[in-house]
């Protein structure tokens, strides 16, 4: 283990790289890739990785990226692509099929606003359109929680009991561009903890199998039905993974939901990625003053972690969801679900919804207080409130 | 005369099984079933990369297939890069086996090109082939960019006004080192022509006039006469481009008169094609090709 100063994107490529090499002694590692800004480094680190046994496919789309991908991992080998905003939409129709096909590939989105209007900053529109593919995703703070939950991806994409795909996203250059100190693992822990792939359903070449057949209704239903439970299985096998990963690399990569004073929390803020950092940084100071407030940081997003955000908010009586992504017309994303969530289980509380920080606003300790400041006012649950816009205030 | 050596198939193991609910003259059926024997003769075997089109509604219903080799269903456009994948672990693992795209026009010349040719520029492993049948045949009938002139679908009511994409220049201007046009009313050149193809390393495209009497609203019993007068009149050259350079005429047409090959296909009507504009379309064709073969040969 050595400690270095790296980015986002660095400790994302090392991260997809040391998993592809560990897989040298089984049937190797590829991958497409292509570049779009802010994940470019990833694939240009992932491009110059000298693989004892695998092929970097640079190829012409982010459709064909995931395609060659899924060729790669339809035949046993270890795959993985990264890539950010329209890129990630125009991959789509295959993301989707890999999720369908059951193959453990692992991705990493950089979160970038989807154009029009262009921006390349952060903003969670574009994993989140990909929601509902048959994806595990996740949403990492820090650099090290990127290094660390793309090995453990790998593994918990690979168990058997779950064989789907994983999404990892981080927040435009605030993570994929900012450098940290970051441990790096020796490849020889990374070998330890990612045992050789050995994908059931995998072509080969001498059986006579087709993958992708017409499937009739109850077929399809059942195929279904499988990613169900398998996702049903996810918050059981992640814990595992990530005691293994403990043991091997001597530190946690971080619980599903992660929590920062909500044991006697009235008021629990909701938030993902660096949102959660400033998030946690105003719930600290408002702590040592005497509120009785705490931090609820989703890092699992699919399956989403219904049990434990209950959990979280067990004494609460108002949640303040914070979505960097907004779903037209419905509101944001991780609202929805995190009603969903206490749908049933909790009528008695307040689930207010704030959209903040879209398109690559900063979501400053000034805005949580803001959210913090309206939340607390309220006596009932209204719209989802668009909050830290500040119209004209730049260009005049 | 690989074609018509009596060569045993094993029905388990053939390329295309029987009992598939392929349409009656399909040109699709009846070249996997030379593919198939071409592949046999030569004790090679390959793993089958297809996109959206008929060619993987052939394999049918889950959990059964028509295809007694590995098969592997792709998005519309995505077949060349799939392959590509899954030829880059073959070569990884020394294991054997062609990887082989079977595609329609539509993914060949239509959605999948851009992907068809970033394969191409990487000269990737693979042998891709394009049964052309000239129509969205799975979708009941469209025209795409192989659909010629004149043409009537359900997307060109009145007959296509744009004539043919030329598939082989855009394949050939890739330099890749072996791009051939295969007729199955030529069984012995289409079986000479995958045998090339199994004997060279790198991108391989082939193309397949491929009669749909469905489509061509043609009847099934005229599949290979039609396309055999495709090849006589020179509509359809039947030749091989090697390193994109070098040109070989393995049938040469005989100048008989493209009239037939129009008149027995509902989908074009009187007046739809200009029967004059074909006959000089088909001599430039014939005379390019020709001059082609003669200045850069293929030794």
């Amino acid at each position: 283990m050595s400690v270095q100063v790296i980015t986002g994107n660095h400790a994302a490529g090392f991260a997809l790289s040391a998993a592809g090499e560990a897989n040298r002694t089984a049937r190797g590692v590829a991958c497409g890739i292509y570049p779009i800004t802010p994940q470019t480094e990833i694939v240009e680190y992932v491009a110059k990785f000298p693989f004892s046994k695998g092929r970097v496919v640079p190829v012409e789309s982010e459709h064909s990226a995931m395609a060659v991908t899924m060729g790669a991992s339809i035949s046993g080998a270890r795959a993985f692509t990264a890539s950010s905003a329209n890129g990630l939409a125009y991959m789509a129709e295959n993301v989707m099929v890999a999720g369908y096909y059951r193959l453990p590939i692992v991705m990493v989105a950089v979160n970038r606003t989807l154009g029009p209007p262009w921006n390349i900053w952060a903003d969670q529109g574009d994993s989140l359109a990909l929601r509902d593919f048959a994806w595990l995703q996740f949403y990492c703070e820090t650099n090290q929680e990127v290094l660390d939950t793309t090995l453990l991806a790998f593994r918990l994409a690979e168990d058997r009991r779950i064989m789907l795909p994983v999404l990892l996203c981080m927040d435009a250059f605030i993570v994929s561009h900012t450098q940290t100190e970051t441990e790096i693992p020796e490849q020889a822990d990374v070998d330890r903890y990612l045992p050789d792939l050995d994908l059931p359903h995998r072509i080969r070449y001498d059986e006579a199998r087709t993958l992708g057949g017409l499937a009739w209704p109850d077929e399809g239903l059942s195929s279904r039905l499988e990613i169900d439970e398998a996702m049903k299985r996810v918050p059981e096998v992640y814990n595992e993974c990530r005691s293994a990963f403990a043991e091997t690399f001597g530190h946690d990569p971080g619980a599903a939901v992660q929590t920062y004073g909500t044991d006697d929390a009235d008021v629990v803020l909701v938030a993902s990625s660096t949102m959660a950092t400033t998030a946690r940084e105003v719930v600290k100071q408002r702590r040592e003053a005497g509120e009785k407030i705490g931090l609820a940081k989703i890092k699992m997003y699919r399956p989403f972690p219904a049990e434990d955000l209950r959990q979280a908010c067990k004494t609460a009586s108002r949640v303040a969801v914070l979505d960097r992504n907004y779903a037209a017309g419905a509101g944001g994303i991780f609202w929805q679900d995190t009603c969903v969530a206490f749908q049933g289980h909790r009528d008695d509380l307040l689930i207010q919804n704030y959209l903040t920080g879209l398109c690559g606003g900063d979501v400053t300790p000034a805005v949580i207080d803001e959210i913090i400041g309206d939340l607390t006012a309220r006596n009932a649950v209204g719209e989802p409130v668009w909050m830290g816009i500040n119209p004209g205030e730049e260009g005049e | 005369m690989a074609a018509t050596a009596p060569v045993t198939q094993d029905m388990e193991s053939c390329l295309l099984r029987p009992g598939n609910t392929n349409c009656g003259g399909c040109g699709m059926s009846t070249g996997l079933t030379m593919l198939g024997r071409a592949l046999a003769e030569a004790h090679d075997t390959c793993t089958l990369v297809i996109p959206a089109c008929c060619g993987i509604v052939t394999a049918g219903r889950f959990p059964t297939t028509s295809y007694g080799v590995p098969t592997i269903a792709t998005t519309f456009a995505s077949s060349a890069a799939v392959a590509s994948g899954v030829a880059s672990i073959r070569d990884l693992n020394g294991e054997p086996g062609q990887v082989i795209c079977w595609a329609g026009d539509g993914g060949t010349y239509d959605i999948g090109l851009a992907t068809l040719s970033a394969a191409a520029e990487r000269n990737e492993n693979i042998i891709y082939i394009c049964y052309d049948n000239e129509i969205y045949g799975n979708t009941g009938g469209q025209r795409s960019s192989a659909t010629p002139a004149g043409a009537r679908t359900q997307t060109t009511p009145f007959g296509k006004a744009e004539g043919k994409k030329d598939i082989m220049s855009i394949m050939t201007a890739h330099r890749i080192p072996f791009a051939a046009t295969l007729s199955i009313a030529h069984p012995e050149d289409f079986a000479q022509k995958i045998t090339t193809a199994l004997s060279v390393e790198g991108m391989r495209f082939l193309l397949i006039h491929s009669p749909c009497p469905t489509g061509w609203k043609s009847e099934p019993e005229d599949s290979v006469e039609l396309v055999r007068t495709a090849v006589d009149s020179g509509l359809f050259p039947v030749y091989e481009v090697f390193d994109g350079a070098n040109y070989r005429i393995n049938i040469s047409p005989s100048g008989a008169d493209p009239a037939e090959y129009f008149e027995k296909q509902r989908r074009f009507r009187d007046d739809d094609v200009d029967l004059d504009a074909v006959r000089k379309s088909c001599a430039a064709s014939t005379r390019r090709l020709r001059l082609m073969a003669e200045q850069f040969p293929h030794q």
